[in-house]
């Protein structure tokens, strides 16, 4: 019989629904792997599993969950990757963990992630860096970098993360793991710890496209807690499509075409996938977005405003880190925040309080609103004519330890390909789509709000076709 | 393009105490952000409405009605300086005022 760890994570929870398997066993040996864990992929692990012996009638059959450190997770410390966290245990957890804990996915571990979510890289840790495992030199992604790094190795049979502005999609691409990002609203956002609250959304990171929906299924839903949830028209499904015949795919140039800064090796990729896709019956045209080469800047003005708004919580007062100053309030706040924060989210705090500052808001922030605006109409008039928008999830394949930590733009540009999607709220779906030099690729597929389950159905019949195998590094 | 005296009146609004070094490093890294990230103003967008939420919902606004919240030793057990009062308890700080 094959090894626990062998199976996909639908595959063990079915195992268990129909008695084949203990619901701890699974536990068990995903947590004997995590304890192995020589990544830096987790911050956190449970001792022991729950024992539910009512696991087996529930949907997700008791197979256990990693989820990033920023979810809020009663009694286990939740430090979104921030020293100004170290070793806090909140009170209460979050609407989406709670709900895969109802639906028999106990808490694995926490996983290790970008400081705040700001990064592409897992680098910003006060924790650590996470290490890829198809190459231990190399970055595995970010800020979910923990959560893929654990998947693709192994350690987790699946796992949560949240994508601001690339979070998810871009790690999975790097780890070469399916990543979804859904609809803005689709998942609540009570208890994640907020970075730019009108982008941040949670999501799964999984070995394969059914894991992905049948996770995402059970997330979804409006939540009286998180105003902007709301429900879907109608439930994720788990996909089957076996080909893409009649879907029309646009290639949008701008994100794509020469000036995109897309790697050779990613784009061979890329274009093989493309001529797959229209062997599976798909028709593949160009597109356009005229204003997606300006998300990026649009990104890195809103996101750091909202976060700048958002981290002023962060002062000493009430959990977390203090450092007393001199014996009076604003001393105290200034450096708890000046030791607690690291060099990246003192550098977004400064550039979102500069946008939002006097004389300056309606030239950057109300600027950056506009262009989003745009952004959103872009896709629109995309969507009347195609069914979904492809590209590659990432310019590039994951890049050495310390190769952009000195460079915040090139940093930044990690999330060019993925930004836009963010910036108007609509879901997209990374998945492996080849190796480049023995390093992931990934492909990304966007459509417009709330077609998750077309866009897992497209992502699955592709995943069929492209049979990518990762086992070698969950060996 | 960002100077020395508008990162330390940013850092003051923002509650950070930046050092000299951090206080230099910021002041190239932003200037270099921002020399980006000018490049949309050169965009028109007469007319166009700033976005204020991505997904065409109406407010979703639950009924007025209270509701249990966390219990108060619940709230502050994560406080550096928690502080028991008759009414529950609060959160420890020093003066707001300036040092003697």
């Amino acid at each position: 019989m094959s090894k626990i760890t062998d199976l996909s994570a639908a595959q063990a929870a079915t195992a268990v629904r129909e008695g084949q398997l203990e619901a701890d066993e699974v536990f068990a040996a995903y947590l004997e792997r995590a304890r192995g864990d020589e990544l830096n992929a987790f911050t956190w692990l449970a001792e022991e599993p729950p024992g539910w012996g009512q696991a087996g009638r529930l949907p997700l059959g008791g197979v256990p969950l990693a989820v990033k450190d920023l979810f809020c997770t009663e009694g286990a410390p939740s430090q979104s990757g921030s020293r100004i966290l170290e070793g806090y245990r909140p009170p209460y957890t979050a609407t989406v963990v709670r709900k895969l804990q109802d639906a028999g996915a106990p808490l694995l571990g926490k996983t290790n992630q970008d400081e705040f979510a700001m990064g592409s890289s897992t680098e910003n840790s006060a924790f650590g860096p996470v290490l890829n495992p198809w190459d231990r030199r190399r970055v595995p992604g970010g800020s979910s970098g923990g959560s893929a790094a654990a998947v693709a190795a192994g350690l987790a049979p699946w796992a949560i993360g949240t994508d601001t502005g690339g979070s998810i999609r871009q790690p999975a691409a790097l780890c070469g793991v399916v990543g979804v990002k859904p609809t803005y609203g689709a998942c609540s956002r009570y208890g994640m710890i907020a970075f730019a609250s009108s982008l941040d959304q949670a999501g799964p990171l999984t070995r394969d496209v059914t894991d992905a929906a049948l996770l995402l299924s059970h997330m979804v839903g409006h939540d009286g807690h998180d105003a902007t949830s709301l429900d879907l028209p109608g439930p994720i499904e788990l996909p089957r499509s076996e080909d893409l015949r009649g879907l029309r795919l646009g290639v949008p140039e701008e994100l794509t075409g020469s000036e995109s800064g897309v790697e050779p090796g990613v784009r061979d990729c890329f274009e093989a996938l493309l001529a797959l896709a229209e062997k599976l019956g798909a028709s593949v045209a160009p597109c356009r977005l005229p204003h997606a080469p300006h998300a990026l800047s649009a990104y890195y003005l809103i996101a750091p405003a909202e976060a700048s708004a958002n981290l002023a919580r962060f002062d000493g007062v009430r959990y977390g880190l203090r450092v007393d100053g001199d014996a009076d309030l604003l001393s105290l706040y200034e450096r708890t925040r000046a030791t607690g924060f690291g060099a990246e989210v003192k550098r977004r705090i400064m550039l979102g309080t500069y946008a939002l500052s006097s004389g300056y808001y309606d030239a950057y922030y109300g600027t950056a609103q506009k262009v989003r605006t745009k952004i959103s109409e872009d896709f629109r008039e995309a969507f009347a004519e195609f069914d979904f928008v492809v590209t590659p999830t990432s310019p590039w394949t994951a890049f050495e330890l310390g190769a952009k930590t000195e460079d915040p733009l090139a940093m930044y540009l990690n999330d060019f390909c993925t930004v836009p999607m963010s910036l108007a709220g609509i879901p997209a779906v990374s998945i492996p789509c080849g190796l480049s030099d023995g390093l992931p690729v990934g492909f990304q597929l966007a459509g417009p709000a709330f077609s998750e389950s077309r866009l897992l159905d497209a992502a699955f019949a592709l995943e069929q076709a492209i049979d990518f195998d990762a086992s070698v590094v969950r060996a | 393009m960002l100077d020395r005296a508008q990162v330390l009146h940013v850092a003051r609004l923002a509650r950070l105490a930046l050092d000299e070094d951090e206080v230099q490093r910021m002041t190239q890294e932003l200037s270099k952000v921002l020399d980006h990230i000018e490049k949309i103003r050169e965009l028109d967008l007469h007319g166009v409405p700033p976005t204020s939420h991505v997904v065409d919902v109406t407010g979703s606004l639950r009924s007025d009605e209270p509701t249990p919240s966390l219990p108060p030793e619940a709230a502050i057990a994560e406080a550096p300086e928690p502080v028991q009062t008759p009414a529950g308890g609060g959160f420890g700080v020093p003066s707001p005022g300036q040092p003697q």
